[in-house]
């Protein structure tokens, strides 16, 4: 085999000419190179499929001019894209077409984060590997192999895995994402928020975001409905300590002291319940512990707010009477990436709480129920019976989490307790800059006897790992069936439209031919995945072809508002919504939300703060030249007054440094009005530093890299993030 | 005869660039170059700050400065809906019209021609909007016969305040911006 480094990697540029032939010209060892539209139909095909540059699986369709793939668009059917992707979804041909896309699976030759390789064939990948199983399997128990994952296209992997008899599998979407959200909304409501968000911001007349920045963050139905809502002159009212594109829409805009918004949730549910604005109705039917939340919050006004949070008590009182003049139509948006502080699951709590006071819940204009499509499940064979407990939440340390806990693994690898972890999978998640503190990322991987990357570009984590996967992009490929409960019951498909342009395979197949290596070939009594999909829409009389062909099915019409029957049920110890939650209270956390101050920055510092921006999704799109020319680097936004103290220019190149003494990329500075005075922010994401990553290699900087310090969530095990401090350094 | 134009909503837009990114695979623009772009217009101090996103391209305008100056005839006036357009085998690159142009919607594509936006005239002469018009989760943005009083680009323009970019250019130009 061809031992190369990826230094050496000749660039590969213009992606107009097609990656196919620049590949087949430059490096003759890539097998299958030529195969892409190998049957060059003339004129225009459209293939429906489903959206993979985030994890939204919007609807789409695939457009091919004579053979070659020329743009993608929304498909109409599609609940969630109504017709429209969002910028990155538009952008998707960038991802079949990137360069510095992974060709061959890899393994490793020299010390991990080297990051040399050999090119080796999928036979001796997938023997490697088993081997290594086997290994772990005999010596430590199937349970010591663990997976992180993201995203649909981890489902049959993970069913290996399964199979294997593994038991530990986490996704950063929980602990570093949406997780404080969920759980806040599990103890007030009884149930999660989900994914799409169940969130009804079309029919809202007042529509409450605090931090989430919808617009910047492209999750694409969401901000159609914004956008309509705008139109339709609902109330805006957004809190962030930077001016965001919602901010721009709003009528309130209050600049919060970072760090704060429990106390502005208190106040405002004090100015509620004491001008008695809450839905008194819904409360008196469906509300536990009214009186003991009352009495509590009586002490936070909105003068005792005020030196917490800089926004002025009128304005706390007038933006409260505005939401409860809305009710029950009146969202306050329960966010999405809410690991901010550590005490993030009470602050989501403080936000179901006010909802609550709204009685939004089944309303229009609030909280609808989700509905979705039901299929069958393919009858597989039963799992081994694990002999060990999941590893990831020790003795219930965090006795709230709902799902599993990423750095609870990552914890147990370095520790080895319970058990040692001594295998990682990692499919399509960038674990580098997904968790907080990369030293101890990088220090658990010492402890691994196997580490698997299964993914479509070499991204950090990838540099790492012992074997390296190229996964085929979306386009290329069938993943499972998509089924998200939203406002309408559908079912997607996603399907190739182009062949892989090297030796990229499906997720489907590196599971199942996985499977047959270990030796549980009978966990996959199908030959393909369409046999697979074939099955389980036959089950429910829908027939495959008709899916290939239309791309969505959508399921019948069902009840969504209490208007249209839905009952109100809670899920919670009461069976009310829980104003006051004797489940925090029996485990010793404060049954109302308190708020406490967090720590300030020290002299000559800033909070750094971090959001989306509408072009990229987490560190996986960089390297995508058709998003890369929509932005090539992120900056730090700086307030006016600040720049001025340092002499910083607008669009010159400054180094940051955190409070513990580490340093980022250079990052070009945006000296803007759009942001206060004790912090800066940056878009996430950037500033790659693995070497294959050409495209994106030492662009921007990374917030991930700046944040070596985090605080844990006492309930749920989320890793607050917004708890570093930087300061400047500049260039002499 | 029509007199195309585009009216976008300054209130609805998030500046998301998908305006941009569907102008680029719809035309195949290449890599390094758009036909349209965002810009973001900041005014006050924070936090008592107002800020205008604009989805901006070719203002296909009435007084066309970028076709009075080509010497190939290359530059010129569609029939159809009086777009301006280039004819890529007449224009030997010289970039007057690159310097004529007071908003910069002009480059020299690679391949030696002036480009620029089109309105996407091989969609709308088959009926459709013009690709970012299409594609715009936000749906901020409108194409329509400006000389049409009824159509929705007329009638958003009698009702609700607007503005072009850079009047004072005198080119007259087409594109106005809701606020």
């Amino acid at each position: 085999m061809n031992s190369i480094s990826r230094r050496k990697f000749l660039k590969i540029t213009g992606f107009s000419v097609g990656a196919a032939a620049a590949v087949s010209t430059l490096n003759p060892l890539i097998k299958g190179a030529n195969k892409v539209n190998k049957e060059k139909v003339k004129g225009i095909q459209k293939i429906p499929t489903y959206c993979d540059i985030c994890f939204w699986k919007c609807g789409a369709i695939a457009y091919l001019k004579d053979g070659e793939l020329w743009k993608i668009e929304g498909n109409p059917l599609d609940p969630l894209s109504k017709g429209r992707l969002c910028p990155r979804g538009t952008g998707g041909i960038g991802a079949v077409k990137d360069p510095d896309r992974l060709r061959s699976p890899l393994i490793r030759t020299k010390e991990r984060g080297q990051e040399v390789w050999k090119e080796v064939t999928w036979n001796e990948a997938l023997d490697y590997i088993a081997n290594k199983m086997n290994m772990i399997k005999e010596k430590y128990g199937p349970e010591s192999v663990a997976m992180f994952a993201h995203g649909i296209g981890g489902n049959f992997l993970k069913h290996t895995l399964k199979a294997y008899g593994a038991i530990n599998f986490a996704a950063p979407s929980f602990a570093q994402c949406r997780g404080p959200r969920d759980v806040g909304f599990e103890l007030t409501f009884g149930e999660a928020i989900g994914s799409p968000e169940r969130t009804d911001i079309e029919n809202a007349k007042c529509i409450v975001l605090i931090g989430s920045h919808l617009g910047e963050n492209m999750h694409n139905t969401q901000v159609q409905e914004f956008a309509d809502a705008v139109q339709k002159d609902a109330t805006i009212i957004v809190v962030d300590p930077r001016f965001s594109v919602a901010a721009s829409k709003a009528k309130y805009y209050l600049p919060i002291k970072p760090g704060t918004d429990i106390a502005l949730l208190l106040a405002w549910m004090n100015v509620i319940v004491n001008e008695k604005l809450y839905n008194q109705e819904f409360i008196s039917k469906y509300g536990f512990g009214f009186e003991q939340f009352a009495a509590e919050i009586s002490q936070y006004t909105p003068e005792w707010a005020y030196p917490e949070t800089g926004i002025e008590p009128e304005l706390i009182r007038k933006t409260a009477r505005t939401m409860a003049m809305y009710k029950p139509a009146t969202l306050i948006h329960p966010g999405r990436h809410t690991t901010w502080y550590g005490d993030d699951a009470q602050r989501s709590r403080a936000i179901a709480l006010l909802n609550a006071l709204m009685g939004n819940w089944n309303e229009k204009g609030g909280f609808y129920t989700p509905v979705s499509f039901s299929l069958p499940g393919y009858p597989y064979p039963a799992y081994p019976k694990p002999t060990k407990e999941k590893l990831d939440n020790p003795e219930n340390k965090y006795p709230f989490a709902s799902e599993e806990i990423t750095t609870g693994i990552r914890e147990a690898t370095i520790t080895e307790k319970p058990y040692p972890i001594k295998g990682w999978f990692i499919y399509a998640t960038n674990l580098i800059q997904a968790l907080p503190d990369e030293k101890e990322t990088i220090k658990a991987i010492q402890n691994l006897d196997l580490m698997v990357v299964v993914d479509v570009i070499p991204s950090e984590i990838a540099g790492w790992a012992d074997v390296v996967l190229p996964e085929a992009v979306y386009l290329e490929r069938f993943d499972d069936l998509h089924m998200s409960a939203n406002k309408t019951p559908f079912v997607g498909i996603r399907q190739p439209v182009v062949d892989p342009p090297a030796d990229q395979k499906p997720n489907w197949w590196i599971a199942k031919k996985l499977a047959e290596k270990l030796g549980l070939g009978h966990y996959y009594p199908w030959n393909n995945i369409e046999e697979y999909m074939d099955y389980r829409l036959k089950a429910a009389g829908l027939s495959l072809e008709r899916l290939k062909k239309e791309g969505i099915i959508l399921g019948e019409k069902k009840p969504i508002y209490a208007s249209e029957g839905v009952p109100l049920e809670f899920a919670t110890p009461s069976g009310k919504v829980e104003f006051y939650s004797t489940q925090l209270a029996a485990a010793s956390f404060d049954p109302v939300p308190k708020y406490k101050r967090p720590e300030q920055p020290p002299a000559n510092h800033y909070r750094l703060l971090f959001g989306r921006a509408p072009v990229h999704s987490f560190s996986r799109t960089q390297s995508n030249r058709i998003l890369m020319d929509m932005m090539e680097e992120n900056e730090i936004w700086v307030n006016p007054n600040v720049a001025e103290k340092w002499g910083i220019k607008n669009a010159q190149y400054v180094k940051l440094k955190n409070q513990d003494g580490v340093v980022s990329n250079k990052i070009k500075v945006k000296v803007t009005e759009r942001i206060r005075t004790d912090c800066v922010y940056m878009v996430h994401g950037f500033g790659h530093n693995s070497r294959m990553l050409k495209g994106a290699y030492g662009k921007g900087a990374s917030d991930s890299g700046l944040i070596t310090k985090y605080v844990t969530d006492p309930l749920m095990g989320g890793t607050g993030m917004n708890v570093n401090f930087v300061t400047f350094e500049l260039e002499a | 005869m029509a007199r195309f134009g585009m009216v976008i909503d300054t209130k609805k837009c998030v500046g998301c660039m998908d305006c941009v990114v569907a102008c680029k695979t719809e035309n195949n623009v290449p890599e390094g170059y758009n036909r349209d772009w965002i810009v973001t217009v900041t005014n006050g101090k924070f936090p008592d700050t107002t800020l205008e996103i604009q989805s901006q391209r070719c203002n296909h305008c009435d007084n066309t400065p970028c076709v009075s100056c080509c010497p190939t005839g290359a530059s010129h006036i569609h029939d159809v809906g009086n777009v301006v357009l280039v004819d890529h085998e007449m224009c030997i690159g010289c970039k007057a019209c690159v310097a004529a142009c007071p908003y910069d919607a002009r480059f020299i594509h690679p391949d030696g021609y002036a480009d620029k936006c089109t309105f996407c005239i091989h969609r709308v002469e088959k009926g459709e909007l013009p690709a970012c018009v299409s594609v715009c989760p936000t749906h901020c943005m409108y194409f329509g016969d400006l000389d049409d009083p009824n159509s929705e680009v007329s009638k958003l323009l009698a009702s609700r305040k607007n503005h072009p970019l850079m009047p004072e250019a005198g080119t007259s130009p087409r594109i106005f911006y809701l606020i």
